[in-house]
């Protein structure tokens, strides 16, 4: 008896978890997937009714604009995320008597919500509030930085205010993975006269490849599903200039009672989603099988 | 004031008290949860209680409507629908279709709603010839706001077409003011879009392109024109417009900033809260053109089992459109009553002026669901034609290629 318990004692435990995420994560994608071939509008219907959705939803000028958008923002907001991170990481790594501190402050954004961070840039980068008035009024009359009003550079505001917020904490990633790198190595290197520039590109950068992975995972899927950013920030605004995908299937789902659409664009922001997290957990698990 | 509203509820109360059967029980699920607009629906919900009625109040904020449309939808995919729900235009007609309303005709026949409502506006509380819903205000949305001091200083009068608009809106601009307070938000560049339309089109034109979708008048060359006009409109705004509430534009008219605001009548609230007086401090006027488009709140009642809530819709509609809480209703809202024959002594000038108007266009047909606050459209439409709109206010896109947009989006939404 006991030893039957013991056994399966721990499938006990994680079975209503199981059950939980069998029901709620992949449930609910099934019914998604289902509901993207229906017609339906104000509430859902279950007629299948081949791809007109996803013929809908690819032939509206809305929905390009939307991935156009994705990946500006994405690209851009990984990028400079990493760069900015690695850079404040490798300054602080430089042993300084403050680090306590000024890692807290760059860490702090993070504690935020994307709300906090799109109403106060929205405010900072509004030109009768904010930057550009401040610098006008400083006797500098031609100076403009209207990005947030600039249809055609509203979603590269919404790029600073995304990177304000996240780089911060992909410093700390990358702090960590400094911190973990072999000192015997470095010293080595140290007495071998290599200049500390050459350490950071040939040694401790190369040897932090699983750091660089997670944290481009985890910006990944952040840019991904922003949403509360861009509706605090510029409400997907002027016109649809800054729509993400995630922002033109609520639009669709709860303001215009469009549920198929709703849920083909879902589908199709999961596609994204998996094209990179595939290729990731496909090369976790074959390494350890090795 | 108050004690005679007082009053006048309780004898109404006391006049028009329903034969006991059960007793009347409503769960009411609306979006009016802001100063103004709790205050009007308190209203409601007193003279319910004062006819013996249960009142349960399920108000949900947020999102213009989208919050509580989206807890109505869980209510009814799970079968418990509220007793009776703001919705409003096609909606009720969307929300018909799914077999959810309940049948109030023999409320509306016997308090004989049809011959107090326009016809129009009738016909959104009719489904396929049953009474469904219940209305409780009309909203005017074509309506042009000015500051009387600055258009005085101007020496602009209120315009009447749409080339005196621009002469006018030029002159400002000239003496440095801003033609036209305005928000960049999609809703209110479609606000801004269907005045234009309205005087550009023709009530005619107007119905077709955006009640009937009819291809030819989308793609006419007066559709061309109209996207000219938005193109001038957008010149007249200042420079910081984006993503600016609707309320701030009408500040901008209150205190001289900016000259005209087109807005719907709720901006009369705004004025009147800031002590501002009708044709004194600001001038209302109907926008250049022809017709009235309205933007008419109603209840739809859902089917509900059991006596006392069917009692509680029968209650709840028949004093809706009750002569007493259209008129408190209404001055605490700032539109006009649905029914016709309301007396309208308490009012202002431009709740006058929109009554006169409403009338006179309903007997001459040019009496006109509004696109922007989805009353003509149902939400798909009417969101894919303002998808265009604010791309085109918002970026240098041709009017041309505005128009051929508009024709795709619209056809794509079907």
């Amino acid at each position: 008896m006991t030893e039957w318990l013991e056994r399966h004692i721990p499938k006990m435990v994680l079975a209503p978890s199981f059950i939980a995420i069998l029901v709620f994560v992949y449930g609910f994608i099934a019914w998604t997937a289902w509901v993207s071939l229906t017609r339906s509008r104000l509430l859902p219907k279950y007629e299948i009714d081949g791809l007109i959705q996803y013929e809908r939803l690819f032939a509206s000028p809305r929905f390009d604009t939307a991935m156009m958008n994705l990946f500006i923002f994405g690209t851009l907001f990984i990028i400079i995320s990493m760069v900015l991170g690695l850079l404040i990481a490798i300054l602080l790594d430089q042993k300084i008597r403050t680090e306590g501190v000024l890692r807290t402050i760059y860490l702090y954004p993070m504690a935020l919500s994307m709300i906090v961070t799109g109403t106060a840039w929205k405010w900072i980068m509004n030109p009768g509030l904010g930057i550009e008035k401040m610098v006008r009024d400083w006797g500098f009359e031609n100076f403009s930085f209207n990005w947030v009003v600039d249809p055609d550079m509203a979603i590269y505001a919404v790029v600073i205010a995304g990177v304000w917020q996240a780089s911060g904490f992909v410093m700390a990633l990358f702090l960590a993975g400094l911190r973990s790198v072999d000192g015997e190595i470095i010293k080595a290197a140290q007495v071998d006269g290599i200049p500390s520039w050459r350490i950071y590109s040939a040694i401790i950068i190369p040897s932090m490849a699983p750091i660089f992975l997670s944290a481009f995972i985890v910006l990944a899927h952040l840019a991904i599903k922003s949403f509360d950013l861009v509706i605090a920030l510029t409400g997907g605004g002027p016109g649809y200039a800054t729509d993400l995908p995630a922002t033109y299937m609520y639009a669709m789902a709860f303001s215009r009672g469009d549920i198929g659409q709703a849920a083909s664009s879902a589908m199709v922001m999961m596609a994204v989603v998996f094209a990179i997290i595939v290729p990731y957990l496909y090369s976790e698990l074959r390494t350890k099988h090795d | 004031m108050k004690k005679s509203v007082y009053a006048a509820v309780s004898a109404v109360a006391m006049s028009c008290a329903l034969p006991v059967m059960a007793e009347p029980q409503a769960e009411v699920l609306h979006w009016w949860t802001s100063g103004g607009e709790a205050k009007s629906v308190a209203v409601l919900q007193n003279e319910f209680a004062e006819n013996g009625g249960t009142w349960t109040d399920m108000p949900v904020a947020g999102g213009g409507g989208d919050a509580a449309m989206t807890a109505l939808r869980a209510r009814v995919l799970s079968g418990n629908a509220p007793t009776a729900v703001q919705l409003k235009g096609p909606a009720i007609q969307e929300w018909y279709e799914e077999g959810v309303l309940a049948d109030i005709s023999a409320v509306a026949e016997a308090e004989g709603w049809a011959d107090v409502l326009p016809a129009s506006i009738a016909g959104h509380m009719m489904c396929e010839g049953t009474w469904c819903a219940a209305p409780v205000n009309v909203h005017r949305v074509d309506w042009i706001w000015a500051n009387a001091d600055v258009l005085k200083a101007n020496g602009i009068e209120m315009p009447t077409t749409w080339d005196e608009f621009n002469a006018a809106a030029d002159k400002l601009a000239a003496a440095g003011i801003t033609p036209l307070a305005h928000g960049g938000q999609a809703w209110q560049d479609a606000t801004v879009f269907e005045a234009v339309a309205l005087g550009t089109l023709g009530a005619d034109g107007f119905k077709k392109a955006f009640v009937d979708l009819d291809m030819d008048t989308l793609k006419s060359d007066k559709m061309v024109a109209v996207f000219d006009q938005m193109r001038k409109m957008r010149g007249y705004v200042d420079d910081n417009f984006s993503g600016r509430d609707w309320n701030l534009a009408t500040a901008m008219v209150m205190n001289g900033e900016a000259g005209f605001q087109i807005m719907g009548d709720w901006a009369k609230g705004e004025f009147l809260a800031a002590g501002k007086a009708p044709g004194e401090d600001f001038l209302c006027a109907s926008v250049p053109g022809d017709g009235f488009l309205y933007n008419v709140d109603s209840f739809a009642m859902f089917n509900v089992d059991g006596d006392d809530k069917k009692a509680g819709q029968d209650l709840l509609s028949k004093l809706i459109v009750g002569q007493n809480f259209q008129k408190v209703f209404n001055l605490n809202k700032g539109s006009i009553p649905a029914r016709v024959d309301v007396a309208l002594d308490e009012f202002d000038s431009c709740a006058h002026l929109s009554a006169k108007d409403m009338s006179e266009s309903s007997d001459n047909g040019s009496l006109l669901p509004s696109y922007a606050h989805g009353m003509a459209l149902r939400g798909a439409q009417s969101g894919a034609i303002t998808d265009v709109v604010t791309a085109h206010f918002n970026s240098d896109m041709s009017s041309a290629d505005a128009v051929n947009q508009l024709a795709d989006a619209v056809a794509n939404s079907m």
